[in-house]
């Protein structure tokens, strides 16, 4: 028994998951047991989109001090907008409109790579710029919209079974999809080489650019997804709608397990850390929190677990 | 050397760009717009850049260390809000409120330092907390800028506009502590070699306190210059000052890692963003591309700067 307790005590995803379930019963004792499973039916709702953009910076992460890909809210925003219009609530269009999210999400990663890559610019300076390009992109071909997702596309983002949102069940699938692309594929082990060491992963052979390119592009690739799939389950794309995916899609990846350092990544953290973020805010809520109490919590939480993982290894 | 080789230098390139990149832009503001080279056109034009200025001043402060700070934009809402509130209502508490959140930032470098944080995401956290007690001071939009700082900030300069002088006056000074002083240079060295700065017996931690406290100081003059300019404040007022803050250092000709920063170039830097968002408003371009402009006209110094740099190699 008590192997067993360290053995899981040295899981780095573990603190994820006891963080989630303590906030869970706190509110739960505050709220006597009303509600409780709609809590978690509605965490695992919001949280599937965290995941989905979380994976993706985790890959970004993983490659090494300094590589974080801030263009992540602005795809969202962009690839929600693009989707929205091009399929003006038409079922018919549903699968052209996630092809055309996507195309603007390789879009934003190839340009992203190019800025690293031509420009030698470092990857947060990069990120940044570009999203100011993307964005304005969004507001400028967004203006004034108020377009509703096609219907089969807000059903799917909404639906249930037994309580269990349908979209979670298949974010959960691509999470393991994406283990597996991390520990068992010469992609993914070439991203933790190159996070490591990338001197001695290139020396070792590892095509770097390659790996770094194809990490930027699935790290765009998903936040488009992402905007793709919040559009319809929030009833309509919106130009901010991606703002607090920055904060969050970092905040899942450290939280989760993920050295900042790079080299070493998890995946079921990610999705303990999302449950976490957003059955904490709904903690708050029930205690009757500000809306400033709320926000200063969550900044301080992140920065107590940032500080309890700490940083072992020089970093940036 | 002759003059034509200095000229070409790849040194006298790269300290040149930052100035001629604002020169640029300004030459094509005046050709669009002739009524714009006037003491008038000027001042409305650069009327932001004070506290855009400072910000930058606050963030090359942190990049100088190689930290980053996310949260700047977020800081300089809440010094804006409490400016806007305690300062104008109870002076002493404000004054003290201020310096709190001065000492917090310092803080935060001593925290950064000996957990070895990645700064990324402390100060993205943060910037929820700033937000947070800003959103507490002010929960709607209002608050009143005191008088005296109303009247620093309209002050009729001869000549040549305040923001103009106000932004030269923080880059000299700056620069002359930063740049000229030997406890200046020990500091940079920090972000340039911090092992050999540890090993000739400066303490690093001291180093990094400093430099987030002084980054924490620029913050609350951006603040409260900010609301000398809008009279009222926000928790959100400041929100973009983040990005333009980092954009303004690396425009002005800081290197992301390393000390290599300039003071006088990231006023620059700031002036030169600043003035992207009147070019396009003479350009009767809509209002949307603002950042859009601000986020190419960043990718086209940095192009500039790799061929530059690809000449000193």
């Amino acid at each position: 028994m008590t192997s067993m307790i360290r053995r899981l005590t040295e899981k780095p995803w573990i603190w994820s998951y006891l963080g989630m379930t303590l906030v869970w019963l706190a509110t739960t004792i505050y709220s006597g047991g009303t509600g409780s499973a709609q809590v978690i039916t509605a965490a695992l709702s919001f949280a599937t989109f965290t995941v989905i953009v979380g994976i993706g910076q985790m890959f970004v992460i993983t490659t090494g001090p300094g590589n974080v890909d801030l263009s992540i809210p602005s795809t969202i925003s962009l690839a929600g907008v693009v989707a929205m219009k091009v399929m003006d609530g038409s079922d018919t269009l549903l699968a052209i409109g996630l092809v055309i999210s996507l195309a603007c999400g390789l879009a934003v990663g190839v340009f992203n790579y190019l800025l690293i890559r031509i420009l030698r610019i470092p990857p947060i300076i990069a990120t940044l710029s570009s999203s100011f390009l993307v964005l304005s992109t969004a507001i400028a071909y967004g203006r004034g919209l108020k377009i509703k997702p096609p219907e089969l596309l807000a059903q799917f983002t909404t639906a249930q079974v037994l309580g269990l949102p349908i979209l979670a069940i298949v974010v959960i699938l691509f999470a393991i999809a994406m283990s597996i692309l991390l520990h068992r594929t010469l992609y993914g082990r070439s991203v933790m080489a190159i996070g490591q060491n990338m001197r001695a992963a290139r020396l070792a052979g590892i095509r770097v650019e390659r790996v770094r390119f194809l990490t930027y592009t699935l790290s765009a690739l998903l936040a488009a997804l992402t905007g793709y799939l919040l559009a319809g389950f929030s009833g309509g794309a919106s130009l901010n709608m991606g703002q607090e995916y920055l904060l969050a899609s970092i905040a899942v990846v450290v939280i989760g397990g993920t050295s900042v350092a790079g080299g070493r990544a998890n995946i079921p953290g990610i999705w303990g850390a999302a449950m976490f973020l957003f059955l904490l805010v709904t903690m708050l809520n029930t205690f009757g929190a500000s809306a400033g109490i709320r926000l200063i919590l969550t900044g301080v939480i992140i920065i107590a677990v940032i500080t309890t993982a700490g940083g072992d290894e020089p970093q940036r | 050397m002759t003059m034509l080789a200095v000229l070409k230098s790849p040194k006298f390139l790269r300290a040149a760009l930052p100035g001629a990149s604002f020169a640029v832009l300004l030459a094509a503001i005046f050709y669009v717009q002739p009524r714009a080279m006037s003491y008038f056109g000027l001042n409305l034009m650069l009327q932001y850049a004070v506290p855009i200025a400072l910000a930058t001043i606050a963030q090359m402060f942190i990049i100088t260390v190689n930290d980053l700070d996310l949260s700047i934009g977020a800081f300089v809402g809440l010094t804006a809000t409490i400016g806007a509130t305690l300062v104008q209502t109870t002076p002493v508490l404000g004054a003290l409120a201020l310096l709190a959140t001065v000492a917090a930032y310092g803080a935060l470098g001593a925290l950064v330092y000996w957990r070895n944080l990645p700064s990324i995401v402390v100060t993205l956290g943060m910037s929820f907390v700033w937000l947070g007690i800003a959103v507490m001071i002010l929960p709607t939009p209002g608050g009143a800028a005191p008088g005296w700082i109303k009247a620093i900030m309209g002050l009729k300069t001869p000549w040549v506009p305040f923001p103009v002088v106000a932004a030269l006056v923080i880059g000299i000074a700056v620069h002359v502590f930063l740049m000229m002083s030997s406890y200046g240079a020990v500091l940079r060295g920090a972000g340039g070699n911090p092992r050999a700065v540890d090993r000739a017996g400066w303490s690093l931690l001291k180093i990094k306190v400093i430099m987030y406290s002084a980054a924490g100081f620029f913050g609350v003059l951006s603040g409260l210059s900010l609301i000398g300019l809008t009279s009222a404040a926000d928790a959100h007022i400041a929100d973009r000052y983040t990005l333009y803050a980092i954009a303004g250092v690396i425009l002005g000709g800081g290197e992301f890692v390393g000390g290599r920063v300039s003071p006088f170039g990231a006023v620059v830097g700031a002036l030169t963003l600043t003035l992207t968002g009147s070019f396009l408003i003479f350009l009767k371009i809509s209002p949307d591309w603002q950042i859009g402009a601000q986020g190419a006209v960043l990718i086209v110094v940095l192009a500039l700067r790799a061929l530059i740099k690809r000449r000193e190699a």
